[in-house]
């Protein structure tokens, strides 16, 4: 069957959905819409292994199910070791002639509380192991589906309900845990960030991790309205101010070689970024100055490591 | 010609294993079950066996690749001990829950705290619930043919359910015994090649593990609990198929010299044989007195134990494990369960004892059966009895 | 439009449940109609559009489809009227009115 595109611009994107719709995720998802354009660039020959979170939640609830592709849930954390086993069942089932050989890529899919937290460890251990598969984070920046709760990697100043903004408290005290760093120390041959302000650039990224022969990381901010506490029809806007502020820079790190993919020269302050989220809306000029000052210094350091090890 | 070997009960499992030509092994080592992963790693390495062997860094890592493989359809097998069963807990319940047919063999350990590497069967016990079905080992030979006959069960199409295959840490997992190994043309007679049908393929995209509301929740419990029960005419064909095969022939429960005695002591795992020397000492001492062995702990075997126990008078349980502040040993607390409804049933004595490596010779099995005789006649203080425990125990009432 | 028959959980009997509690059907969730969700949807101005599909690109829901004429329009089914599309329409040919509104 001859696959359908939707021609935007320069690019062909395929028309068929993966994720079926009537899903119940938040109106003005940014999570659901990375989803439905990772799934594109993934297409049919895929296996799903997906943690508990929104996804998982939103898309499978008995007795029925919104997705089209094959697709597992079983736990919390352990989605990396799952897809560990997929993966090594498929080489070894194709190995010894039990199945026909077939190109079926193993795509783990989980959120920022189940890969930063409680899902760090299989994360590592599957890293480390090398299989071939391809991780996504689709990070809303707390655990959302249980009521906004805070994950390590819920931004400074962040009002979380467990980390909530008070007389004694400015919300989230830590610097949001560097998921790509801890993915590129361990030597894995694929690295990226994406968004869904960047379409395009977030479904060749999948597809370039989709085709890489071991493993692939990618950590893709995905703006929650609910937990944000931003307007529902700002949620691909507000990525495009994460990349624009140096929020949440877009880079691809290559078997060690960094490259950043959208680098201005004047960036916007982070107060644009923050201003329409609802979350954020308790910080003071001061607070806002810190969070300026070390958006700053990441990036430099970024840059630093892209002058460095250019690719 | 089938041969026989020297083995521990930790190599004849995994040489069971690789007989089975299992897929995939994803294990995390820990004592005393080390020797099974070793084993099955030096095979894969050396081309004996063709399988995926995956290191896992946990043993919550080991169930969970476990159940990814299952779910494509690939043979899967695991192995466990003590704290590596605990820290699994969760997904052991999601491996039966989800029916994915793996073979996982425990070398029953004692739980921390204190930390104990040694035998006892409290981490059996921990996971009664989980939905699996389950047998005790009593020897080497029975851990073979047991994880042999596992693949078989598990992965029949009228059951899909993990099988879980304990036989006690140390005393067999490290100790050498003979053991026959059949020829693998028997085995491959005995084990036909494993067909999954719903394994995850993108030709025929399906959802595992979709949540259960309320609504739906139940209906999915009552089903699995009916078909863990229904599993029995399975299990018993599969001993019955090894045994046409192989020519060993074993049950849910196995009655040792049980033939009109009138004290039945009722043990598991590895103890049973030195029960058993225990019973032939006092039945030369005219003692009518006989042994029960459960093997089969799940789906529980009510009809072979109520059958077994009746016209006795007596029946001692002999627990591996303390359940804390609650009816007693676990097996003693699931017999009175059991029998309980029996129009004639006998009175039931409970002993725990042998907890963590604590052994139990001859002797004391004489001492259990005296002692129980005499509480059956006089009754006793404590809700139940030990065995070999420094001090008197009381202060354990019911 | 929404095509499937929704399988409700409470049609099912504990007889029902598929081993495993497997979902054999893909996509069986489309039969949900979230549609009725919105309180506010979106409107087309035909003579601004340019057809450039973004709007397609960005609904989360997948709630706007390609017409027949070439342009992309709401399913009103699905469509949960989050807004995003008439947010990144280059050429603001979408707006969002209040749904009592006719």
């Amino acid at each position: 069957m001859e696959e359908k595109l939707i021609k935007i611009g320069k690019n062909h994107v395929p028309e068929e959905e993966f994720v079926a719709e009537g899903h119940s995720f938040c109106t003005g998802c940014g999570e659901a819409l990375a989803l439905r354009l990772a799934c594109k660039a993934l297409g049919r020959n895929v296996i799903i292994a997906n943690a508990t979170g929104c996804i998982e939640i939103c898309t499978s609830p008995l007795p029925v199910t919104s997705w089209q592709i094959p697709w597992i849930h079983t736990l919390f954390e352990n989605t990396a070791a799952e897809i560990s086993g997929v993966e090594a069942g498929l080489k070894i089932l194709m190995k010894k002639g039990k199945m026909p050989e077939k190109d079926i890529k193993c795509v783990a899919v989980a959120g920022d509380g189940g890969t930063s937290d409680i899902g760090m460890q299989a994360l590592s251990g599957a890293f480390e192991r090398g299989h071939n598969f391809l991780y996504l984070c689709f990070d809303n920046e707390a655990y959302m589906n249980t009521g906004i709760q805070r994950s390590s990697a819920t931004p400074y100043g962040a009002s979380t309900t467990t980390a909530p903004a008070g007389k004694f408290s400015i919300g989230q005290i830590t610097w949001k845990k560097n998921l790509p760093e801890i993915a590129v120390s361990h030597n894995i041959p694929y690295v990226a960030t994406a968004c869904p302000g960047y379409p395009f650039d977030l479904m060749n990224k999948v597809k370039k991790g989709g085709e890489v022969k071991g493993p692939a990381y990618i950590h893709i901010l995905s703006p929650c309205p609910t937990g944000w506490r931003s307007p529902t029809d700002l949620s691909v806007e507000i990525s495009k101010l994460a990349v624009e502020t140096a929020f949440f820079p877009l880079y691809e790190v290559e078997n060690g070689r960094y490259k950043l993919n959208v680098d201005r020269t004047n960036l916007k302050p982070v107060e644009e970024y923050l201003k329409p989220q609802g979350r954020f809306r308790h910080l003071l000029d001061g607070e806002i100055e810190r969070i300026q000052e070390h958006v700053n210094e990441e990036y430099a350091k970024l840059k630093a490591k892209v002058a460095c090890f250019a690719s | 010609m089938s041969k026989r070997v020297g083995l521990e009960a930790s190599h004849a499992a995994a040489e069971a294993a690789r007989m089975a030509d299992v897929d995939v092994i994803a294990a995390y080592p820990i004592t005393p079950q080390t020797h099974i992963p070793e084993r099955l790693a030096e095979m894969v390495a050396n081309g004996e066996l063709e399988a995926a062997y995956i290191p896992v860094e946990s043993e919550h890592s080991a169930m969970s690749a476990c159940l990814g493989s299952a779910a494509v359809g690939a043979r899967t097998f695991t192995a466990t001990a003590g704290q590596g069963l605990e820290l699994m807990h969760e997904v052991v319940y999601v491996a039966s829950s989800m029916r994915y047919p793996i073979v996982m063999t425990v070398c029953n350990r004692a739980l921390s705290a204190p930390l104990s590497v040694w035998g006892d069967h409290s981490d059996a016990m921990a996971v009664r619930d989980t939905g699996w079905i389950q047998v005790f080992c009593q020897s080497n030979q029975e851990a073979f043919d047991m994880t042999l006959w596992a693949f078989r069960v598990g992965e029949d199409s009228r059951v899909l359910f993990p099988v879980m295959v304990h036989f006690d840490g140390f005393s067999l997992s490290h100790v050498t015994e003979p053991v026959i190994l059949p020829e693998q043309e028997e085995v491959d007679r005995f084990l036909p090649r494993f067909h999954y049908p719903f394994a995850l393929n993108p030709d025929e995209p399906m959802t595992h593990g979709a949540f259960g509301p309320p609504d739906i929740y139940s209906e999915a419990k009552i089903a699995q609990e009916v078909a863990l029960r229904k599993s029995k005419d399975v299990i018993l064909q599969g001993w019955q198929e090894f045994g046409d095969i192989f020519g060993r022939y074993y049950g849910p429960v196995e009655l040792y010299r049980t033939q009109g005695a009138k004290l039945l002591l009722l043990t598991m795992g590895s103890f049973s044989e030195t029960a058993k020397i225990a019973v032939d000492t006092k039945k030369d001492k005219g003692k009518s007195v006989g042994l029960i062995n459960l093997r089969l702990w799940r789906p529980f075997p009510f009809e072979e134990l109520r059958q077994a126990v009746k016209g006795a008078e007596t029946l001692i349980v002999f627990d591996r494990c303390i359940s804390f502040g609650g009816p007693g040993g676990p097996v003693s607390s699931e017999i009175r369960s059991a029998l309980y409804n029996e129009k004639r049933r006998p009175g039931i004595v409970s002993f725990v004892g042998g907890l963590g490596g604590r052994d139990m010779s001859v002797k004391d099995f004489e001492y259990v059966i005296d002692r129980g005789q005499e509480i059956m006649e006089k009754g006793s203080k404590e809700l139940y009895e030990t065995v070999g425990i420094r001090g008197k125990v009381s202060g354990i009432r019911g | 439009m929404a095509k499937k028959k929704l399988k409700a959980g409470t049609d099912l009997t504990w007889m029902d449940m598929d081993v495993g509690n497997i979902v054999k059907e893909a996509g069986s969730a489309s039969a949900r109609r979230t549609g009725d969700w919105r309180t506010e949807r979106p409107i087309l101005d035909k003579e601004k559009c340019n057809k450039c599909a973004l709007c397609w690109l960005n609904c989360p829901d997948a709630a706007i489809r390609p017409s027949k004429e070439g342009f992309y329009e709401a399913d009103l089914n699905y469509c949960k009227g989050c807004g995003i599309c008439a947010n990144i329409c280059p050429v603001q040919a979408i707006t969002m009115i209040e749904e009592a509104e006719k």
